[in-house]
């Protein structure tokens, strides 16, 4: 394969995040010219977090002023589950060279969810092919973005409802994840373990609590598993 | 807001998001072997707190009128009823939330 066949087999295997990113990254830059925000803002978000879900709920904390920790432990939870993808990833982006800093950068869910059977890769230029993928995948977001930004901005609309968006995410996934997964006890964890926080410590301090008590209830299995000397 | 809590904001956003994908690859670099629980909760944390942001994104709903909760209540079950019968993410997205902006703009 030359450099050439390995541009068109990325670009060819990125189209199905092409849809998605545009869309959802549209989404996004509305959401965040309907709160008041001017495009750059949306667009350096995109460029610099590329994490979707997160982007969404920063959306949310900028609104409401957040605090800096808050963003910070927020950030950490949504995002954690990247600590995990980047653990799978070790060994296939061990000798990308110079490729692997914006690789490493660039691991989003869809990202990963397309680079992580390494089979599919080419027999050469495995860097480029990785490299071209993720850069394919962060122009889609960072277009949709501005995009979406932009006719936030220009074209009046009413766009009242719009922010469902970020719940219909979450649910989508989260029922994508109910159908493929075997057990439903870390889903339901999460939900009721949640729910009982915001009922106790009210919606503007409920959420490190939650992360508290669902690190708690999902490590209760395992310390049992443990100490009865099976595996996990 | 200004533009400096703004910025400071997105700022603390991405470092931490860049921090979280590049620390396996710092901790993890030579021949180290994952923790077993650190395995455990990489398997299960996912879907727990995908329920928490469904949670989170629901704060904000009030009991006091059907306007309040209606709405979300519907949308949710629509958005994963969409999503159990045609198993497309965006289609499940779009479907949601355009029937959540109807709602609120036309009929609540």
């Amino acid at each position: 394969m030359n450099k050439r066949e390995i541009v068109k087999k990325a670009f060819i295997k990125s189209l199905p995040v092409m849809a998605a990113y545009e869309v959802l990254g549209a989404g996004f830059g509305i959401l965040m010219s309907r709160n008041g925000y001017h495009p750059v803002w949306s667009f350096l978000s995109s460029l610099f977090i590329f994490a979707g879900s997160m982007q969404f709920v920063l959306a949310d904390l900028l609104v409401s002023a957040a605090p800096v920790l808050t963003t910070a432990v927020m950030t950490v939870m949504i995002n954690a589950r990247h600590l995990f993808y980047g653990i799978s990833m070790v060994n296939r982006y061990r000798d990308k060279g110079r490729y692997r800093p914006y690789l490493i950068f660039a691991l989003t869910d869809e990202t990963y969810s397309l680079l992580c059977d390494e089979t599919d890769y080419p027999e050469e230029y495995k860097g480029l092919y990785c490299f071209l993928v993720s850069l394919f995948n962060q122009f889609y977001w960072v277009s949709g973005t501005v995009i979406g930004a932009a006719a936030g901005t220009l074209l009046s609309f009413d766009s009242s409802g719009i922010e469902f968006s970020m719940t219909a995410l979450f649910v989508t996934v989260f029922t994508e994840q109910w159908l493929t997964s075997a057990g439903h006890r870390p889903a339901l964890a999460g939900l009721l373990a949640t729910a009982l926080c915001l009922a106790v410590f009210g919606r503007s301090s409920f959420l490190i609590p939650a992360m508290i008590l669902i690190t708690i209830l999902l490590s209760v299995p395992y310390v049992k598993r443990k100490r009865n000397g099976g595996g996990v | 807001m200004t533009s400096l809590n703004t910025a400071v904001l997105i700022a603390v956003a991405a470092a931490v998001t860049v921090l979280l994908r590049f620390l396996p690859f710092m901790i993890f670099s030579g021949n180290r072997k994952v923790p077993d629980y650190v395995v455990y909760l990489g398997d299960v944390l996912p879907y727990a707190i995908m329920g928490m942001l469904i949670i989170y994104c629901l704060k904000d709903v009030t009991f006091t009128a059907a306007a309040g909760w209606l709405p979300a209540l519907i949308c949710v079950a629509v958005t994963a009823g969409l999503h159990v019968l045609k198993r497309n993410t965006l289609l499940s997205i779009l479907g949601g939330t355009l029937l959540y902006m109807v709602l609120v703009q036309m009929v609540f």
